[in-house]
């Protein structure tokens, strides 16, 4: 059933996201979320000056246009893209694979080979973009996806009936059904399967990109923020405004943004992702026409 | 029990014959359902291999997330609701030809509307987890409306299937009793709700109908209306269309009533029902068939025409693959094959025959799950971010599944009017009495008006007995009332 450390988002009808009163947050494992929180918060103070917390909250909304995240959880997870210097070589989909014993096909980090407009050829990579009105949510029929107060879209494998309506709902592809049964998982111990750490997977469920949420309140990077050799990846925060990538870059989340004249994927489609991408085409590797 | 009605003369080689099938199938019979059984059975097996060895075995990928399931689910819902349409709107315009077709197609609306029912569990990868649809449901998710309306659209067209039978289990009653078929004489004497065909029982039933054949018309366009929504509210391009709504319940009727051409034609010919199905009803139905398939056509080119008009990158090249791209040539397949033919078959007067009225209407059913497979691979298989196509193949698997739905038609049909009446027997003897009373009183004021004015009748020995005539033509000929008002006339 549902993981009750999460408290569930429910829909009303018209659409406002509504959390539940009992969202105090307990704390998991030895490291409490709040530990997390102190060590990201930590690395943010010092490049922040002196800035209210009122104020970086409201920058933060700002940079997510229309959304405003209304809860008190301590935690708005948000992933930068910095694809200037992205070479594209998919490190990132390898870290994630091994780490939940995936197939080659599961790429729910995938690495795109896009063209832009002037025909540079760049790469980009594309998690699960964890979006504030989350398409996929809405049209499950079960509930089996739920978005965190942490802003985690997540999938209960135990409810999911297999229906791929949430597929079919994503613009992102961001969703992989489990078609066979799974591989054999590699054992980590103490970790039991649930919607933050999804593995082994289960046959004829879908499963998707978590960001690694077993792994966030530990204060420890998802397995592809770690896993990228060029620190393209940033993981982020919105409350405390902070974010950082594996090379132990922290920005200040709301400037880097703004400075860095930063996208989200297909805003069209009104989903409000929480995955900027930073325009480039591996230019800050001196791969300027790049098609590698 | 006593006879159905008071004071509408039966008709008996029409009970017999709506009730041959309960007492005497023939040998042929059980060598069908015996094959039939063995297809469905064979079904069940290849599903059963497909749980264990999961989705992927139908054939199914992460470019091909939905495709021969649910286009069954909407092929047999969608042929469902012929059955209701040539039961409830010819029912409440009045056309009284409907009366020997409306038993066969009401059972066929109700046998596919479960068959299309139970392709949700081979589609689903969780069947077992089916029931949290009922006890952990998300209001907002259209498969949980889909649901609802499909489960409310099944109980509705089993009531209509019911009402109109009462009567008629009363009349079986007597048959059973008089063959010594004890056990399902006290059945049909249980389900008859104490019968006896009075006036208010009567005046109680045909309101009750009445009402029903309202409901069932919008309720059916709600079923498939909220069907096509499945598709178009999510933001796929193709399926995030408009016209949705409208395709589907248009090709519901379409379909529909091209599976009850061929249903009527199956069962007439197997229990000789040739006696009160004629070609008439054939070239009638053909003609039905007509308006739907322009405007199945017609909506096609509104649904084509504005996308690639204005080129919006993932509608173009959706619309590219279906119009010149990989699925072409079975798109122009279902065009030329399910609309063009079809309806040209049943408008041209030279080809309106039963033989080639049949052949259309199984253009039209083939060819329309052909289309319904091209509308869900289609936009499955495009990749919204790479803009690339997947592909999807059949496997045994899918097939053998689908070939069980079709199988189940004639099947559970055969075993229904194993234990049911095949015509509608009171509904036709009321038919007939009411007719015969109409042309009695013509023919009575004909021959006020001929005393008055003092003109010749003619051979007198027509004008008596109309009674006798009519019933000698009986329910066989009841589009033939025309025919003899215009014999009443030259009187």
């Amino acid at each position: 059933m549902l993981n009750n450390e999460y408290t569930r988002v429910k829909i009303s009808s018209h659409r406002q996201r509504q959390v539940d009163s009992t969202s105090d947050l307990p704390a998991r494992g030895p490291l409490s979320r709040r530990a997390f929180l102190g060590g990201i918060g930590t690395l943010g103070a010092t490049t922040i000056a002196a800035t209210s917390v009122i104020e970086l909250f409201a920058q933060s909304a700002q940079a997510q246009g229309t959304a405003s995240t209304g809860t008190s959880s301590l935690h708005q997870w948000a992933m930068v893209f910095d694809l200037r210097n992205c070479d594209g070589c998919k490190a990132c989909t390898m870290a994630c694979q091994q780490r939940h014993s995936l197939t080659s096909e599961q790429t729910w980090i995938k690495v795109y080979t896009m063209q832009s407009s002037a025909g540079q050829t760049y790469h980009m990579a594309r998690p699960c973009m964890m979006c504030e009105d989350p398409p996929c949510m809405y049209v499950c029929p079960v509930g089996a996806t739920f978005r965190t107060d942490e802003g985690l879209v997540l999938v209960d494998q135990e409810a999911c009936i297999g229906c791929r309506t949430c597929m079919a709902a994503c613009p992102y592809e961001a969703r992989y059904f489990n078609w066979t049964t799974p591989p054999p998982a590699t054992k980590i111990p103490g970790m039991k399967q649930s919607p933050e750490w999804p593995v082994p997977q289960i046959k004829d469920t879908v499963g998707k990109c978590v960001w690694c949420a077993d792994r966030l309140p530990h204060g420890e990077l998802p397995a592809c923020v770690a896993g990228c050799p060029m620190g393209v990846i940033y993981i982020g925060d919105l409350t405390t405004d902070a974010a950082i990538n594996s090379a132990g870059n922290v920005v200040k989340l709301s400037d880097f943004l703004r400075n860095n004249d930063a996208y989200r994927f297909q805003e069209e489609y009104g989903t409000n992702p929480r995955v900027w991408y930073i325009p480039g085409h591996g230019q800050d590797l001196n791969n300027d026409s790049a098609s590698s | 029990m006593t006879t159905t009605t008071s004071n509408i003369a039966p008709i008996a080689h029409l009970r017999k014959a709506a009730m041959r099938p309960v007492f005497e199938p023939g040998k042929r019979y059980w060598l069908a359902v015996c094959i039939l059984a063995a297809i469905v059975a064979w079904g069940i097996v290849a599903w059963i291999i497909q749980v264990h060895r999961g989705l992927g075995s139908a054939g199914y990928n992460n470019h091909a997330f939905w495709a021969i399931y649910i286009a069954n689910v909407v092929t047999f819902v969608g042929v469902s609701y012929g059955g209701a349409v040539v039961s409830a709107i010819l029912r409440l315009t009045g056309a009284t030809w409907r009366a020997p077709l409306t038993r066969i197609a009401e059972a066929t609306a109700v046998v596919t509307v479960l068959i299309g029912a139970s392709f949700i569990f081979p589609h689903l990868g969780r069947p077992e987890r089916f029931l949290e649809l009922i006890y952990r449901p998300n209001l907002s998710s259209p498969i949980f409306w889909d649901f609802i309306a499909i489960s409310t659209y099944a109980f509705a067209s089993i009531v209509f299937f019911y009402l109109p039978l009462l009567p008629d289990l009363s009349v079986g009653h007597e048959q059973l009793v008089d063959k010594g078929r004890n056990r399902l004489a006290r059945i049909y004497s249980k389900m008859s709700w104490k019968w006896n065909g009075n006036t208010r029982q009567r005046k109680l039933l045909n309101g009750s109908i009445g009402l029903i054949a309202i409901l069932i018309i919008p309720l059916a366009v709600s079923v498939h209306s909220v069907l096509s929504w499945a598709f178009s509210l999510t933001s796929r391009p193709w399926w995030h269309e408009s016209i949705w709504a409208p395709y589907f319940v248009v090709a519901a009727l379409y379909s529909g009533i091209a599976l009850v051409i061929l249903i009527v034609a199956l069962f007439r010919k197997i229990y000789h029902l040739e006696d009160y199905i004629n070609e008439r009803h054939f070239v009638r139905l053909g003609l039905i068939l007509v308006p739907f398939g322009a405007t199945y056509l017609y909506l096609t080119v509104a649904d084509f025409l504005p996308g690639s008009y204005v080129g919006e990158h993932g509608v173009v090249s959706v619309f590219a693959a279906v119009i010149i791209g990989r699925y072409a040539l079975w798109f122009w397949l279902f065009v030329f094959g399910g609309c063009i033919l079809p309806v040209l078959i049943m408008a041209l007067p030279w080809t309106r025959r039963i033989g080639t009225i049949l052949i259309g209407a199984a253009l039209v059913d083939a060819s329309l799950w052909l289309k319904r497979i091209i509308m869900v691979v289609g936009p499955a298989n495009y990749g919204r971010v790479s803009g690339l196509f997947g592909s999807y193949h059949f496997t045994w698997i899918s097939i053998s599944v689908t070939l069980a739905g079709v199988a189940a038609i004639p099947l559970l049909l055969l075993l229904v009017f194993r234990v049911v009446p095949i015509l509608s027997i009171t509904e036709m003897e009321e038919i007939v009495d009411h007719e015969t009373k109409l042309l009695e009183e013509k023919l009575q004021s004909l021959k006020d008006f001929n005393h008055s004015d003092q003109i010749s009748l003619g051979d007198p020995s027509r004008k008596i007995g109309i009674r006798e005539i009519v019933h000698a033509s009986s329910s066989a000929q009841l589009a033939t009332s025309t025919s003899l008002e215009i014999q009443a006339e030259e009187i």
